[in-house]
């Protein structure tokens, strides 16, 4: 990790001090860097005074986290009922064929990742999807091409 | 004890609310159709009228939603998008009403809010969500003003009069609950549960986002009847927008002196409120996980009791109630209970806020008195399926709940004549599903959320449903034996007995559901290897008629080259090289190709 990184994950792990703060912090991280680091993990566990097994625990079970850096762009397919009822499972193959990663995974380039989510709350929408935190609802083939070409 | 009145300006938040204005429902549903550009341009477009971004009125089928209040008239407008708000401007400026994309010019006018009778609903999308002005002129804070006229024990008794039940799905009496928490001493918390993890529903998220005052303010009143000091909003990070507009209306209310110390003057009636976010876990909704998950710990659901009342967050007695709950805790005691109980049922007052979505024509959130039948929210509010299908089933309750289908409609919405359906009310989720969709499919996508959620503390949970979705993974390509369905209810039986939270406890439920309503389909998939639906690929055939001219069109798309025949000629499709995409279906334009 480079010096700036270092000092940005200090400033963050002022804010904190206790073992409740975990999940905040890790999102922070996380908001700050794209994803979480093992570095930042062990970081984590010294600042809170807790184990490092306790953080990566924490890190590994909430959908959220990530451990691997993701795109500039990352899209967020929902998964719920509402929008597999509309085939949602269609429009993730679409995106796999359309950006040549599988589901979980970062273009080469950096600028697109790509995950199933579990339900985003746009149900009256469906399919719906996130780029990053903006939602774009009833989805069509059409549409993801013209959204994607518009970002830049 | 000091009045709302000299806290807040009510009169300029009356005096914004009568005057003529442009609104646009800015909360997700709205910002995902396009609303946010529609409010941009009505904003640059040099109106004398002001413009201001609301939150949403629910009728999500046509956002973006505009209101126009011109010479005193008001309009309700659907389908504004960007391209459409040129017209609309024009009609503004020439003091006209813009009949093509008029919805109604009151909400009794629309189909679509008919039926409706909107408590928790009643300021979504008609005030600004974060303007303490004008909730307090729509009658917020009216609810804490009579709580404080009432002896905490009072309100206690009053909250139980109401008969209110939990709105998160069990429907425990919340003044119960309240009472429990209120006997302890010492340190203790009221938690709001704003982690609506269940797929379809998206209630919650919309009155976070529409009138977050409202939960707040049900929040405050807990806090009196309880003696909670310490409040806590856990709100899932799939929200953004309900995590910044909570944020905001946290900041605000603590600096009106409405959360803090001496709350509106009272000595002694000190409250404050964090806002925590998850992280991404459906468990999280279960009550012990979520105060796991606010101690920074994996979101495990631990063994009750001890229940929460006795120990909660930092082990201190702790009230977890719903989002809607507390909206509705506001609302009732600003109308006073004696009202409020005269709507609903015998056994369950007030109406219930139902996300309808999928299949049906017009969705949204559809606010309903309990006891209003199903066939009422999905055909007369909803307008029925989707234009040329035909109605097959309704998931109402999420992975918890279950399907019901056409013998059921005439069932009232209530707790209990639901769950003896073979469903649950759940947080209020209803997923219209029409005959193009398949029942085992349905059954296997529950399982596998189940399976890709558990949080695998227990084994019957984690390794049951996982085997469940094995299993009907298997049926649905083809490879399903009939001892699958005996299989597939003694696991169901086993999962449901020996899971230690009620996720798991009722993760079988869409299985079980699906079995009893539609044992045709699974006959059909089992024994005949066939899909009614077309939707399980493995079971589809694809085979080429005598409509074929032979243009070679579904030769060139196939990914396989199982397509092969002479150019004019009828060609034929190996069925071993097959993977079924169905590209050749597609792109025929000779209705060719047969889809078995």
């Amino acid at each position: 990790m480079k010096m700036a990184e270092w000092e940005e994950v200090e400033r963050i792990l002022k804010k904190y001090s206790t073992k409740e703060d975990l999940i905040p912090v890790l999102e922070d991280l996380q908001e700050e860097f794209g994803y979480l680091s093992e570095e930042m993990l062990e970081r984590a566990a010294k600042k809170l005074n807790v184990p490092f097994v306790t953080v990566s625990g924490v890190a590994t079970f909430y959908s959220s986290f990530r451990l691997t850096p993701r795109g500039k762009y990352h899209i967020q397919i929902c998964r719920g009922t509402a929008c597999h009822i509309f085939r949602s499972d269609k429009l993730l193959t679409y995106f796999e064929k359309k950006l040549g990663i599988k589901a979980g995974g970062v273009t080469p380039d950096g600028k697109f990742s790509l995950v199933p989510v579990n339900c985003i709350g746009a149900c009256a929408k469906a399919p719906a999807m996130m780029i990053n935190e903006k939602v774009y609802g009833n989805l069509t083939e059409e549409k993801i091409d013209k959204i994607l070409s518009e970002l830049k | 004890m000091k009045q709302i009145s000299e806290i807040l300006d009510v009169e300029k938040g009356k005096k914004e609310l009568e005057q003529d204005r442009i609104t646009v429902g800015v909360a997700t549903c709205g910002i995902s159709a396009g609303a946010d550009k529609t409010l941009e341009k009505l904003k640059t477009a040099g109106l004398s009228l002001l413009v201001e971004g609301v939150g949403c009125a629910g009728s999500c089928y046509a956002e973006p939603i505009v209101t126009v209040k011109q010479n005193g008239l008001l309009s309700i407008y659907g389908y504004v998008t960007e391209d459409k708000a040129d017209k609309l401007i024009e009609s503004i400026r020439n003091s006209q009403v813009c009949e093509e994309m008029l919805l109604g010019h009151k909400l009794e006018d629309i189909e679509f809010y008919k039926k409706q009778l909107r408590i928790v609903m009643k300021n979504c999308g008609f005030i600004n969500g974060l303007s303490l002005e004008q909730y307090a002129a729509n009658g917020g804070f009216t609810g804490l003003a009579n709580a404080l006229k009432l002896q905490p024990s009072q309100l206690i008794e009053e909250v139980k009069r109401s008969k209110l039940r939990g709105r998160g799905g069990a429907g425990f009496l919340t003044g119960m609950k309240w009472g429990f928490l209120a006997a302890k001493q010492g340190r203790k918390f009221i938690v709001c549960n704003g982690d609506e993890g269940d797929p379809g529903a998206f209630m919650n998220r919309t009155v976070m986002e529409s009138d977050p005052f409202s939960i707040i303010e049900g929040m405050i009143i807990a806090s009196y009847a309880t003696g909670a000091k310490e409040g806590i909003i856990y709100t899932r990070t799939e929200y953004p927008l309900a995590i910044k507009t909570i944020e905001k209306a946290l900041v605000m209310l603590k600096d009106k002196g409405l959360l803090g110390k001496s709350i509106l003057g009272v000595e002694g009636f000190d409250f404050d409120i964090i806002l925590k976010k998850g992280a991404g876990a459906f468990v999280c909704g279960e009550e012990t996980a979520l105060i796991a998950s606010v101690m920074g710990k994996r979101g495990h659901p631990r063994f009750r009791p001890p229940y929460p009342a006795d120990k909660g967050v930092y082990d201190c007695p702790t009230n977890i109630n719903n989002v809607g709950t507390l909206a509705n805790i506001s609302k009732i005691l600003a109308m006073g209970v004696d009202e409020y109980i005269k709507i609903g049922t015998e056994k369950t007052k007030g109406t219930k806020d139902i996300c309808l979505t999928g299949k049906v024509k017009r969705t949204g959130i559809v606010e309903v008195p309990m006891g209003t039948k199903l066939r009422e929210i999905i055909f007369d509010a909803g307008g029925g399926p989707v234009e040329g299908t035909n109605f097959k089933a309704v998931q109402i309750g999420g992975p918890s709940g279950g399907c019901l289908t056409e013998a059921d409609l005439d069932l009232p919405l209530d707790y209990e004549p639901l769950q003896n359906a073979g469903a649950i009310m759940g947080s209020g989720g209803m997923v219209v599903i029409n005959d193009e969709s398949c029942m085992v499919n349905v059954a296997k996508y529950f399982t596998a959320f189940t399976r890709s959620e558990s949080c695998g503390k227990c084994t019957p949970c984690r390794e049951g449903n996982t085997r469940m979705n094995e299993i009907l993974d298997r049926i649905t390509k083809g490879l399903g034996t009939e001892q699958d369905i005996k299989k597939l209810k003694l696991l169901a039986e086993y999962i449901r007995d020996n899971s230690l939270c009620n996720l798991g406890k009722t993760a079988p439920n869409p299985v079980l559901s699906t079995i009893a309503k539609f044992p045709e389909e699974y006959d059909a998939h089992i024994k005949e290897k066939r899909c009614p639906s077309k939707v399980c690929i493995e079971l589809l055939k694809y085979i080429i008629n005598e409509k074929c001219t032979g243009c070679g069109a579904c030769a060139r798309v196939c990914p396989t080259n199982a397509i092969t025949g002479r150019i004019k000629e009828r060609h034929v499709i190996e069925q071993a090289k097959c993977i079924k995409c169905g590209n050749c279906y597609d792109i025929c334009a000779f209705n060719a190709i047969d889809r078995k």
